[in-house]
């Protein structure tokens, strides 16, 4: 229990699971998918399955940008990489996603220039260090990151540079959110809806789950307290016959979003007819790629990408955990031949993924108790 | 990626105005508040800022108990802090 009362006001978080609690109807069960990563590894940092009563299950989406990537578009990124002249650029977290063979970190140490930056602004930086080089930054996130590469193409070509380009991976959340609520597997509750991306995109584009699909959804910050008001926010609609969206963290949240960021996505992004997810599979319109009218900016256009399509690996179960469908450890190469140290699945890499977070924070807690449930089920 | 930290705007770039220098846990850098135009943060202002960008502002009430749980998440912060300190935006 050593993370479980780790963090500030554990006594306003027992006073609001006993609220939590005294909502459940006997007999019920609920289940409350938390659409994000970074809500995710708060939920398996701070235990907060222990505040829960058994009723209430708390189910991971597939808000962890790096874990949807497939491996095909990994591989895609390294060949992008590997012709001449081409500096990489990319996201930490990127780093160590495994393409069929082998992560960036493993192209690089072949002696591919993969360089990982904090901005894509950095990369406009190595551009202009290395005009005789060409600067590929691989863009990938979803809407709380695609307004800064929206901004980078901007100042790319006010600064007109000519040897910057952008691999775009950048995914929208509705249409994710949209193929989980068609998915057969899941019976889902309510939505704690993503904090940052909402940042972005406002509440209101999560209205037709309240209204077509009658689950309540509730936008939530990303400390302990706040997952755990939005879950009693969540519960108490429910237990009134409501469904509608709802916003624990007006704090940051506006209700219409940032429109400079939408603005700017829209003058230098467009969506794609289709994009494959890992574990998802092809989703409409769920991804954005570089507007033709910054054609000279998009790397696809630029370079010959192979386009690669590849299997997850037989073992890898990444897929049915993103939707939620399986839990972290009830994979069968979970914390064996998968570790954060040897990743085979995209969820096991980033902070952010289910995976890495059950395993450097979950086993610690309840979870344990709920391993050896599951095992004997 | 996905996380928010919170600096405060210390002082703007003349000719530039998207971008100001801000504090983030004692680190100083440049970022981008270029998405921030409909309203500019003002320097002692706190923003929250995603790659190199403001995203959005926040009060300092927030912005310290947003630290405060960034500082007990740990590796993914520093990690966080330490690429913010390589990055040179301009």
């Amino acid at each position: 229990m050593r993370f479980v009362d780790e963090f500030r006001d554990a006594d306003k978080a027992h006073a609001l699971a006993a609220k939590i609690a005294a909502l459940c109807e006997p007999g019920r069960q609920y289940k409350l998918m938390e659409v994000c990563g970074g809500h995710t590894h708060t939920i398996y940092k701070h235990g907060l399955e222990d505040y829960l009563p058994e009723s209430v299950t708390l189910v991971h989406g597939p808000g962890c940008p790096v874990c949807v990537i497939p491996m095909g578009r990994v591989d895609d990124a390294i060949h992008l990489a590997s012709q001449p002249d081409v500096i990489m650029t990319s996201f930490g977290d990127m780093m160590r996603v495994p393409g069929s063979d082998g992560s960036f970190f493993d192209a690089k140490a072949r002696g591919t220039d993969i360089r990982m930056v904090y901005s894509p602004l950095d990369s406009l930086k190595i551009a202009r260090n290395n005009p005789d080089k060409r600067v590929v930054f691989m863009a990938i996130g979803f809407e709380t990151t695609a307004p800064s590469t929206a901004m980078t193409l901007l100042r790319a070509q006010a600064a007109g540079l000519t040897n910057f380009s952008v691999f775009a991976n950048h995914v929208t959340i509705i249409p994710a959110i949209k193929a989980i609520l068609d998915s057969p597997d899941l019976r889902l509750d309510g939505f704690i809806g993503p904090g940052h991306v909402s940042t972005v995109i406002g509440c209101r584009p999560y209205e037709f789950i309240a209204r077509d699909h009658g689950k309540p959804v509730v936008v939530a910050g990303f400390e302990p307290l706040d997952i755990l008001q939005s879950i009693y926010m969540l519960m108490l609609q429910l237990s009134q016959g409501r469904s509608e969206v709802e916003n624990q963290y007006s704090r940051v949240v506006p209700w219409d979003g940032n429109m400079v960021a939408l603005k700017v996505i829209g003058e230098t992004m467009e969506l794609r007819p289709y994009f494959e997810w890992r574990g998802l599979g092809f989703i409409s319109h769920s991804a954005l790629k570089v507007r033709d009218s910054y054609a000279d900016f998009d790397a696809e256009l630029l370079f010959d990408v192979p386009g690669v399509r590849v299997a997850d690996p037989k073992a890898c179960q990444c897929g049915e955990v993103l939707k939620g469908v399986l839990k972290p450890w009830e994979c069968k190469v979970f914390g064996t031949a998968c570790t954060p140290e040897t990743p085979i699945g995209t969820c096991m890499v980033s902070p952010e993924g289910a995976c890495a977070a059950y395993y450097n924070f979950g086993r610690m807690n309840r979870t344990r108790v709920r391993e050896a449930q599951v095992t004997r089920s | 990626m996905c996380l928010g930290i919170p600096g405060e705007v210390i002082e703007f770039v003349p000719d530039q105005p998207d971008l100001a220098k801000v504090d983030v846990s004692g680190v100083r850098r440049m970022i981008n508040v270029g998405l921030l135009a409909d309203d500019p943060p003002k320097p002692g202002e706190w923003v929250l800022i995603h790659v190199g960008f403001a995203l959005s502002k926040i009060d300092e009430n927030e912005a310290a108990a947003a630290l405060q749980f960034l500082e007990g998440i740990g590796q993914a912060y520093e990690d966080e802090l330490a690429a913010l300190q390589e990055s040179v935006i301009e």
